[in-house]
């Protein structure tokens, strides 16, 4: 069940690949399906590709983004600098995290928050579930977090009949349109503003309050449809969710990211918070936010600074909630953690500006990674944090050209391609023992290879197989990846080395 | 249970890994030929933020001017916001004793609040809720947000701003008003803030 179940099918919003248009397998899951039933990563991608709407709209996002973030970069004479520092500095908190995560406690705990650890996300689900239960109320308000859409809080609150309500303007038009987000920064980015504008007008009367007749398609009207809509929810709220981009070990502090002000109104007005927070998010002090403030609105929005970040220390008297809660989270961050080389992974700060140039996300979008985290770092972490033993997690280190743009324009400098390499590596491994096609591919061509008359002999036979080979439209198993988009290569009369030879002789 | 089991996992995990001590080379100040004020009033301004520049002596008139020519209805400040700046306010003035429940504040249009720093390079001005900034829901509700800056509280970057904050309270970090650019990437001014931002620089 998700809150959107409310909305009668007929009535949400288009659902692009949804619509049985093509008669093609579906790319866009409803929430309560999660990620569950998607495709693996090639099948995906092909079914995204094929989506020109879908194209046009990611192109065009991924481009804008893309040269903002040069120039506002390029203001910054230190840019170098500043990324060395913050990659440092969580490598320092990782590998002390033990001792920080305790020191967070201690802290947030003197300044009036209470401290949860959660291994798992049912766990995590449960214990907020619990605090939410324990004030009895039937909704919530949200501020857009990862973390809380990795474990699937939504739905876990809906089982229990509390809705959880998006306050995001691209979350609530994910979240009213039925699907899933496709990027971290801008959900939404897969809609175009006809669809949004089709979205909030079948939709937000549902739920809420309704938007108005005669909305119109421009931004700025519907971000005052979703003003009006969500005001209500604000005021109405007794509990309010949120995660954290940054904790501070030093001091216990939390801090929140953010340009709408959805963000501040979940942070201020409701009497009770229940942050959920990776223990990845650790940072030892205070004066590090100076450099996570400087590298992260850059990278992700590519503004100088982002419009509103809060940063609160458990309970202010008077000021705000008055019940804070943190759950610190796993979840699987520990074996990533275990993982010398992809450990660097957990240094992450979601930015996204490894999605924005990424030509791989550019064609496919973030619907095809079948994970909510999409693009480079989600192809490395999600593998990070399950393991490789699921086929979707395995399909997803082989979802990339290893071009490294994605690590040239991280602000906390992962190797993305490195991890990548690894991870294939794991792969394989994991597959040992088994017969697999590569497998057999390769031990063919170590023997072909192996010797010079041995290759001579099967050039000769392919030569000699040139003319029903041009016959041929498809390849079967592995190989036909090629021929499903292309030609069979044509086979040359002879080989080099047989022209090499007869050449030498004139 | 879980925290036990969580922070061995968590000790498990790093035994053995190599720290690092964090290199720190990135700038701490601009340079002294930087007009730090005028740097502060392109970046408000770049983010649609109104920006004047007053002397402490004209500051009651410019806000009476301000929340005249918006139209503001009425306005709401902390309990501690100095009287002599108000003298020319003609529209109702609530002052917030801390007791005020949201609905009393939702349909005030204006609010007047002072601020702790401000950043020149990225053009953020910070509150921490000091007497004269009131608690936070003052600023959030009204529609139209008059920020008081004082010159000599303007820095020139992010690490200078942070060596100056009071860790213990709340802090809001303001970057121009509310903004989104989710629909297509096009930026729209006004959410959920204040949709307008009028930032009195006084000297």
């Amino acid at each position: 069940m998700s809150i959107v179940s409310k909305i009668p099918r007929s009535e949400r919003g288009p659902n692009r690949l949804r619509a049985a248009q093509s008669g093609e397998a579906q790319l866009h899951p409803r929430p309560d399906e999660a990620f569950l039933g998607m495709p693996v990563f090639p099948d995906a991608a092909r079914i995204a590709v094929g989506d020109t709407q879908l194209r046009r709209n990611l192109s065009h996002a991924t481009h804008t983004i893309r040269a903002k973030r040069l120039k506002v970069v390029a203001e910054m004479a230190d840019w170098q600098d500043l990324r060395m520092a913050a990659a440092g500095i969580k490598d320092h908190a990782l590998a002390n995290l033990d001792r920080y995560l305790e020191q967070f406690e201690t802290a947030a705990t003197a300044a009036g928050a209470q401290v949860h650890w959660a291994r798992d996300a049912e766990e995590a689900c449960r214990i907020a579930i619990g605090i939410a239960q324990s004030h009895g109320v039937d909704e919530v308000v949200k501020v857009k977090s990862m973390a809380t859409q990795e474990i699937g809080l939504n739905e876990a609150f809906e089982a229990e009949g509390i809705a959880a309500w998006e306050t995001d303007l691209a979350e609530l038009i994910v979240q009213l349109g039925g699907d899933t987000p496709s990027h971290f920064l801008v959900p939404a980015i897969h809609r175009n503003r006809s669809e949004i504008r089709e979205i909030f007008a079948t939709s937000m009367g549902t739920i809420g309050k309704p938007a108005p007749d005669d909305l119109t398609d421009e931004p700025a009207r519907l971000a005052e449809a979703a003003r009006a809509h969500l005001r209500q929810k604000f005021l109405r709220a007794k509990v309010a969710i949120s995660g954290a981009n940054f904790a501070v070990a030093e001091t216990g502090t939390l801090v929140v990211v953010e340009s709408e002000g959805n963000g501040r109104m979940c942070l201020t007005l409701p009497e009770v918070l229940i942050s959920v927070v990776g223990i990845e998010k650790i940072l030892p002090t205070f004066d590090d936010l100076e450099v996570f403030m400087q590298v992260l609105p850059r990278s992700s929005t590519a503004e100088r600074m982002n419009p509103y970040t809060t940063m609160w220390t458990g309970v202010t008297q008077g000021d705000g909630p008055q019940e804070a809660h943190v759950i610190l989270l796993d979840n699987g961050r520990t074996r990533a953690l275990a993982d010398e080389t992809g450990r660097q992974a957990l240094r992450c700060i979601r930015c996204s500006a490894c999605l924005n140039v990424c030509p791989v996300y550019e064609s496919v979008g973030g619907h095809a990674y079948g994970s909510v985290y999409p693009g480079p770092i989600g192809a490395i972490l999600n593998p990070l944090l399950h393991g490789v033993a699921d086929e979707h997690d395995a399909a997803l280190p082989f979802a990339s050209s290893l071009c490294g743009a994605c690590y040239e324009v991280c602000p906390v400098a992962i190797d993305i391609p490195s991890v990548l390499i690894d991870q294939r590596r794991e792969v394989v491994e994991a597959k040992h023992g088994r017969i697999d096609q590569t497998r057999l591919m390769m031990a063919g061509a170590t023997w072909v290879f192996g010797s010079g008359k041995r290759l001579a002999a099967m050039q000769k036979l392919a030569s000699l197989m040139r003319k029903p080979v041009s016959l041929l439209r498809w390849l079967p198993g592995l190989v036909g990846g090629w021929t499903r988009e292309r030609g069979v290569p044509e086979v040359p009369e002879q080989s080099f080395r047989n022209w090499w030879k007869e050449s030498e002789h004139e | 249970m879980s925290r036990e089991a969580l922070l061995a996992d968590v000790r498990r995990a790093i035994r053995g890994s190599r720290d690092v001590d964090p290199p720190r080379g990135y700038l701490r100040s601009l340079g002294p030929e930087v007009d730090l004020v005028q740097m502060l009033v392109n970046r408000l301004e770049d983010y649609k933020a109104e920006v004047r520049r007053v002397s402490i002596k004209d500051l009651p008139n410019v806000i009476g001017k301000v929340l005249g020519q918006r139209q503001a209805g009425s306005v709401i400040v902390p309990a501690a916001l100095e009287p002599a700046w108000l003298t020319t306010v003609t529209c109702p003035v609530l002052r917030d004793d801390g007791q005020l429940s949201h609905g009393d504040i939702e349909g005030v249009g204006a609010t007047i609040t002072a601020s702790t720093v401000a950043i020149a390079q990225t053009g953020t001005i910070i509150l921490d809720g000091g007497p004269l900034q009131g608690r936070r829901i003052i600023s959030l509700l009204p529609d139209l947000h008059v920020l008081i800056v004082a010159e000599s509280d303007v820095v020139g970057t992010v690490p200078e701003a942070m060596s100056r904050l009071n860790t213990t309270s709340p802090l809001t970090w303001i970057s121009g008003p509310s903004a989104t650019s989710d629909i297509e990437l096009e930026r729209v001014e006004g959410v959920h803030g204040p949709r307008q931002l009028v930032v009195l620089l006084v000297s």
